[in-house]
């Protein structure tokens, strides 16, 4: 089988998912490859989340407007009837249940406080799925900003719901026509505008990718997923611990969330890439995007086009912490093909009542092949993450059911 | 202290002989690949009297470029460019009495290889490597294997570069430094910015390098304008422009020597 890995015994937790070591670095990923007109707004960026992140009153804040706009604490719900057909004891993080309906809000939220104590009037965001965009329109919505969202063209004729929600949340929404019409390329066009715009406008990425302070940033701002994981499942789980940690992964910010709140534990963090998606599993290194880490590409270098059915997971790279644990054994990494991820969205849709988003189905479809095929012997407690409800994509399902 | 022209490697000495005999530095821009005969611009833009010549290896993703020199990548990645034939054309190239500079996305310097991709560059004959994703503090990794193969590995300086790194960025360059002369992507523009002047005159008080000025420079007045406080210009979205809407060498020639000219008459006067 071919997503078989050994894990290695023990499981090596120390020194993963703290700081970046210096200039931003990963391992050898991550860094700061931006052109030299953002180097100076990525620096000033990177001194105001460090002070924001140090300062009780901005993590208070932003603790309030998680709890009082953004509906956290996310409940962990045991998928009681699908754990007892797999025969393992499987939890879900709920970040579908969040305002907006996926975990993008967290990091949002985060940014756009960030923003304001920066003096920015105006956000600027790429989306795939177009959940990164809404969930931008919103904090922007919220905290009396602008917001400019790129997507691509093709995305947005598979996501006509999510562009009339930004909208009608205020944002104004640039198609991007270039390329493969889709996040890679709307990243690019949302960094191009940030070059001119970098004196009154922050750039607010949507995974843990980009220049640093970004792939730090986004996933300090994430890991609230994984602290609350991690003290829900020390109440609900007899083991405290779960034996597998799950999350899907494009960018990867709902998995570097979730798997820093178990960095430290015993827990095997598993990575669930989308098959035509998969830049840690088979990507090469390389840099994009402000950032060294791993992407498909072709023979000659040239990035390569991403191909899911899960708009969020298109992306030809993953974030260069991603590329990290995958190099030191901490997380393996994945994939699942379309046909999988749509059977997982049916099945948890008909033993739960959820409907997940395409992406979170990735997730799940493999935890399905691993209790399956051995990976996840039998008894195993294996957390979740559901990182989006899947309202955005009934009209892409209505076409295949 | 050492004479800067002595450590210096043959472009900067190249366009440092030129400056020195007063006159405005004009760097065309072509995107290797984008025709068939695309190696015809290079001898028309040295008969037009450049002084460099920056030939662009095409990127699928090319973040810091605006419309123009993105269909001209799309346009010839389309045909086939890449790196090794666009190197192996070059190598073809009868010598030209200019030096060549490529210009390139740093994942396709390290698609082979830092020393791969130098040694590539210096058996085809080119001198100069700019890449523009690729910052002061991250150009470590390859300032040290360009200097080895005989690359002059050129930095780029921004309107928002503070003052200290502007020196660290232009002490560190070879070649010349490339002042980008706005906030914003490649790509023609109405007028020379206004930030253009005061990032020129920024690094002349910190170095006496050739200071080239680009993005945004199309038309003779603007190449005057900017001569007036850089050593010269980087003109590439309005050649390739002109060569995506069909225009051939010859067209380029005219042109560029409409540039030439505008360089020539800002030159005689005082400075």
């Amino acid at each position: 089988m071919r997503d078989v890995l050994l894990w290695p015994e023990p499981v090596e937790a120390a020194g993963t998912m703290g700081r970046p070591q210096a200039r931003g670095r990963f391992g050898e990923y991550g860094g700061r490859y931006a052109p030299e007109s953002l180097v100076e707004a990525c620096r000033e960026v990177d001194e105001a989340f460090r002070e924001a992140w140090a300062d009780p009153g901005f993590r208070g804040a932003l603790a309030r407007l998680l709890a009082v706009h953004a509906g956290r604490p996310t409940p962990l719900t045991p998928a009681r009837r699908l754990s007892e057909a797999l025969g393992v004891q499987l939890y879900l993080k709920r970040e579908d249940l969040t305002h907006t309906g996926s975990h993008k809000i967290n990091n949002v939220l985060g940014q756009a406080l960030l923003a304001t104590r920066m003096g920015r009037r105006r956000l600027i965001a790429e989306t795939g799925a177009g959940q990164h965009g809404v969930a931008t329109a919103t904090a922007a919505a919220l905290l009396g900003l602008e917001a400019t969202v790129f997507m691509g063209e093709r995305d947005i004729e598979r996501q006509a719901l999510n562009v009339f929600r930004m909208r009608m949340l205020g944002a104004e929404v640039i198609p991007v026509t270039t390329g493969s019409r889709t996040l890679k390329d709307a990243t690019s066009e949302a960094m191009r505008h940030w070059v001119g715009a970098t004196g009154d406008s922050h750039y607010c990425v949507g995974s843990v990718v980009g220049p640093d302070p970004y792939p730090w940033m986004v996933r300090e701002f994430q890991r609230v997923i994984g602290d609350e994981a991690r003290v829900q499942c020390a109440a609900e789980l007899r083991t405290g611990v779960p034996d597998h940690v799950v999350a899907c992964v494009g960018g990867g910010s709902n998995a570097a969330g979730t798997f820093a709140g178990f960095a430290d534990t015993p827990a095997r963090l598993v990575g669930v890439e989308a098959e035509g998606g998969a830049g840690a599993a088979r990507g090469r290194l390389g840099v994009l995007h402000g950032c060294r880490s791993l992407f498909l590409q072709d023979d000659d270098g040239q990035i390569t086009q991403a191909h899911s059915i899960a708009a969020g997971l298109d992306y030809p790279g993953v974030g260069p912490e991603h590329a990290h644990l995958r190099d030191l054994g901490r997380a393996r990494y994945v994939t699942v093909t379309d046909d999988e991820a749509v059977g997982a969205a049916v099945r948890l849709a008909r033993t739960e009542g959820i409907v997940p988003a395409l992406e979170s189905a990735h997730a799940l479809a493999w935890v399905i092949r691993a209790t399956g095929g051995g990976e996840l012997p039998a008894g195993s407690t294996v957390l979740m993450t559901l990182s989006g409800r899947g309202d955005k994509d009934v009209s892409t399902l209505k076409e295949l059911l | 202290m050492t004479n800067p022209t002595l450590a210096a490697g043959a472009v900067e000495r190249h366009l440092r002989a030129r400056r020195d005999t007063g006159r405005g530095l004009l760097m065309p821009y072509v995107t290797g690949g984008i025709t068939p005969g695309w190696t015809d611009y290079l001898r028309a833009f040295a008969e037009a009297g450049a002084d460099a010549i920056e030939v662009g290896l095409p990127f699928s993703d090319p973040t810091l470029d605006g419309v123009t020199i993105q269909q001209a990548g799309d346009t010839a990645l389309a045909r086939g460019a890449s790196t090794r034939r666009i190197l192996a054309d070059l190598s073809a190239v009868r010598d030209l009495g200019v030096p060549l500079v490529v210009s390139t996305y740093y994942n396709l310097v390290l698609h082979d290889g830092p020393e791969a991709f130098c040694a590539a560059l210096r058996r085809a004959g080119v001198g100069g490597l700019i890449v523009p994703d690729l910052q002061v503090h991250e150009a470590d990794e390859l300032t040290d294997v360009a200097a080895a193969a005989g690359i002059e590995l050129v930095l780029l300086a921004s309107p928002a570069t503070p003052q200290p790194r502007l020196a660290e960025i232009s002490c560190r360059s070879r070649g010349f430094v490339y002042a980008v002369s706005l906030m914003g992507t490649t790509g023609e523009r109405a007028a020379l910015a206004a930030s253009a002047a005061e990032l020129a005159e920024r690094i002349r008080r910190v170095s006496d390098r050739p200071v080239l000025l680009g993005f945004g420079i199309s038309t003779p007045d603007q190449a005057r304008e900017a001569r007036r406080h850089a050593d010269g210009v980087v003109v590439g979205a309005a050649v390739m422009r002109r060569v995506l809407d069909g225009a051939g060498p010859d067209d380029l020639r005219a042109f560029l020597a409409t540039l030439r000219q505008a360089l020539d008459q800002e030159c005689d006067r005082p400075r």
